[in-house]
């Protein structure tokens, strides 16, 4: 079986179930029952046409379970086995499918786990494995999120924004398991930019892309952090990058400037650079001017502080620091890095120690506690 | 290459903006937090509860019913990952050198700190974590009083995020 092909087809057949009368909740519990019997059968027997299949399992597993609820309760039940062939499912469901699973009433974690299921195709068992906590937490957090959305209509316009942020959080998330969550993110993103035509869509898959494209490098072979100035650039993979920038040149084209197409651009520039030295650092920091006047975000200005110390110096960066709230993530880190481009090892190597113990990640504070193990072993004048 | 690199870069250039909605940080995920239970090592409980061994059946069934039920309303709000409890019976063990095997010491009854048990959990916040905590420190002890023992609460150590820079 092609299981990615197989998972592409379950947001449609959702729709056509919701099509057919059944509730937004009903459905996507069908749909996931078929598409573990699927996962179950198809290796041995793959039939002649998947979706048909898939849709008639799906409808069959809606169907008793209506009828089992229904004699529960001693009412008739209002469904037919073999249901009138319904009107032709559209592209639409899938788009609303995607707002309906990011409704900005959800707490993210539920709208990450919903958005993967229904319409990332993925399996509950495979959600709960990449996020590291028990199928039936995973499956509790699923069914809270549809009984919180259970009013909702399929058929109205939703959040864009939501939508991209429960795309980016996915993306964010890296590996989980077997399971690969950026490459996930990046075909959700894709589709999405087929379904609808915005420039910020465009902005997102293209930060994605451009990250993605540097992945190979950010990582040693014991699994240590390499940071960006350190990435061997031969590793980094240019047919990515070639698509991410024609997306973003396009985006940007349009004169609707958004937070992720700015992302993308500092994200473009960076693999841009053949080299750590060459990179174009001013207008790295003109873009982090945007995104602050976009987002206001204290984390964009940290950003913006460390761009300036490379553009202007590591003074300036220091001072622009220096106005930055100091419980800011990451803010020990990135004054101890513009400490040590001062020339002030002694002091940088503190800092690394301190910003290693507000790591939030093991491999971050590695990276950190051996900056400062590096920075140790100079030779006291250097 | 490098040709349509710099021209790829000038094209860069920001221009004017249109406004766009509000502020997103990336790092929104839901972080796990490890509630340890200790034996010994924490701040006397605030109730100066008599040891489990002291109370009645009735009381000690209260306490793990109490403690089985907080488990399973997390798995019913998607936020349990893990119970444990630890035997008290644990031994230290270290290396002795090429082709000798470990040195196995202990139990030391005066060890200061030992856990008892643990309880992760997956939340949205510190403050959901502390509140969770607060309840499962509410276990009924001695005469179906909250025990008020103190939880130690840790956050787990995530995986690093693919965008940092």
């Amino acid at each position: 079986v092609n299981e990615s092909l197989l998972r592409e087809m379950i947001p449609a057949v959702i729709g056509v179930l919701v099509r057919r009368g059944a509730d937004f909740a009903s459905a996507e519990d069908a749909v996931q029952d078929a598409l573990v019997s699927a996962l179950h059968t198809w290796p041995e027997r793959e039939p002649t046409d998947p979706k048909a299949w898939l849709v008639t399992a799906a409808w069959r597993k809606f169907v008793d379970r209506a009828r089992s609820d229904s004699s529960r309760r001693g009412r008739e039940v209002a469904v037919e086995a073999q249901p009138a062939a319904g009107p032709a499912p559209q592209a639409d469901d899938t788009l609303a499918l995607y707002f309906l699973c990011a409704h900005p009433s959800l707490p993210s974690a539920s709208a990450v786990a919903l958005t993967l299921r229904a319409v990332g195709g993925l399996t509950t068992r495979q959600i709960a494995t990449a996020y590291l906590v028990p199928e039936a937490t995973m499956a509790q957090r699923i069914s809270r999120a549809k009984k919180r959305i259970a009013g909702e209509q399929l058929d109205r316009p939703g959040d864009l924004a939501t939508v991209l942020r429960v795309l980016y959080l996915i993306f964010n998330e890296g590996y989980g398991g077997d399971l690969d969550l950026a490459a996930e993110a990046i075909r959700l993103a894709r589709q999405l930019a087929t379904l609808i035509d915005e420039p910020e869509v465009a902005g997102l898959l293209a930060l994605m892309l451009l990250h993605h494209a540097r992945r190979a490098s950010r990582t040693g072979p014991d699994g240590r952090l390499v940071p960006l100035a350190e990435q061997d650039r031969s590793l980094w993979d240019t047919r990515l990058i070639e698509e991410g920038v024609g997306v973003l040149q396009q985006a940007l084209s349009r004169d609707r400037l958004g937070e992720y197409q700015a992302q993308a651009a500092v994200a473009a520039l960076h693999a841009d650079a053949p080299t750590s030295a060459e990179t174009d650092w001013v207008q790295i920091v003109e873009w982090y001017d945007e995104l602050l006047r976009l987002t206001g975000s204290p984390v964009v200005r940290l950003n913006r502080a460390v761009a300036i110390g490379e553009a202007d110096g590591p003074r300036a960066g220091l001072a622009e620091l220096a106005a930055l709230d100091p419980a800011l993530p990451r803010h020990a880190a990135a004054r101890a890095y513009l400490h040590e481009r001062a020339g002030d090892v002694a002091a940088a190597a503190e800092l690394y120690v301190e910003a290693a113990r507000a790591a939030t990640s093991v491999a971050e504070r590695d990276h950190l506690t051996r900056q400062a193990a590096r920075l140790r072993q100079l030779p006291r004048d250097a | 290459m490098s040709a349509a690199m710099s021209r790829t870069a000038t094209r860069f250039r920001p221009w004017g903006v249109s406004g766009q909605d509000g502020p997103h940080e990336a790092k929104e995920n839901l972080v796990k937090y490890l509630l340890l239970k200790h034996y010994r090592g924490a701040p006397a409980p605030a109730s100066g509860c008599a040891p489990m061994d002291q109370w009645t059946p009735a009381e000690i069934d209260a306490h793990i019913r109490y403690m089985k039920d907080f488990a399973t309303r997390l798995e019913g709000t998607g936020e349990f990952v893990d119970a444990q409890g630890l035997s008290p019976d644990g031994m230290f063990v270290r290396y002795d050198g090429e082709g000798r095997p470990p040195v196995v010491d202990g139990p030391f009854p005066e060890t200061k700190d030992l856990i008892a048990g643990w309880m992760v959990i997956d939340v949205e916040s510190q403050d959901r974590a502390l509140e969770l905590a607060g309840e499962l420190s509410a276990a009924p002890g001695q005469g179906g009083e909250p025990i008020c023992e103190w939880l130690e609460v840790r956050p787990i150590m995530e995986a690093p995020a693919t965008v940092t820079e």
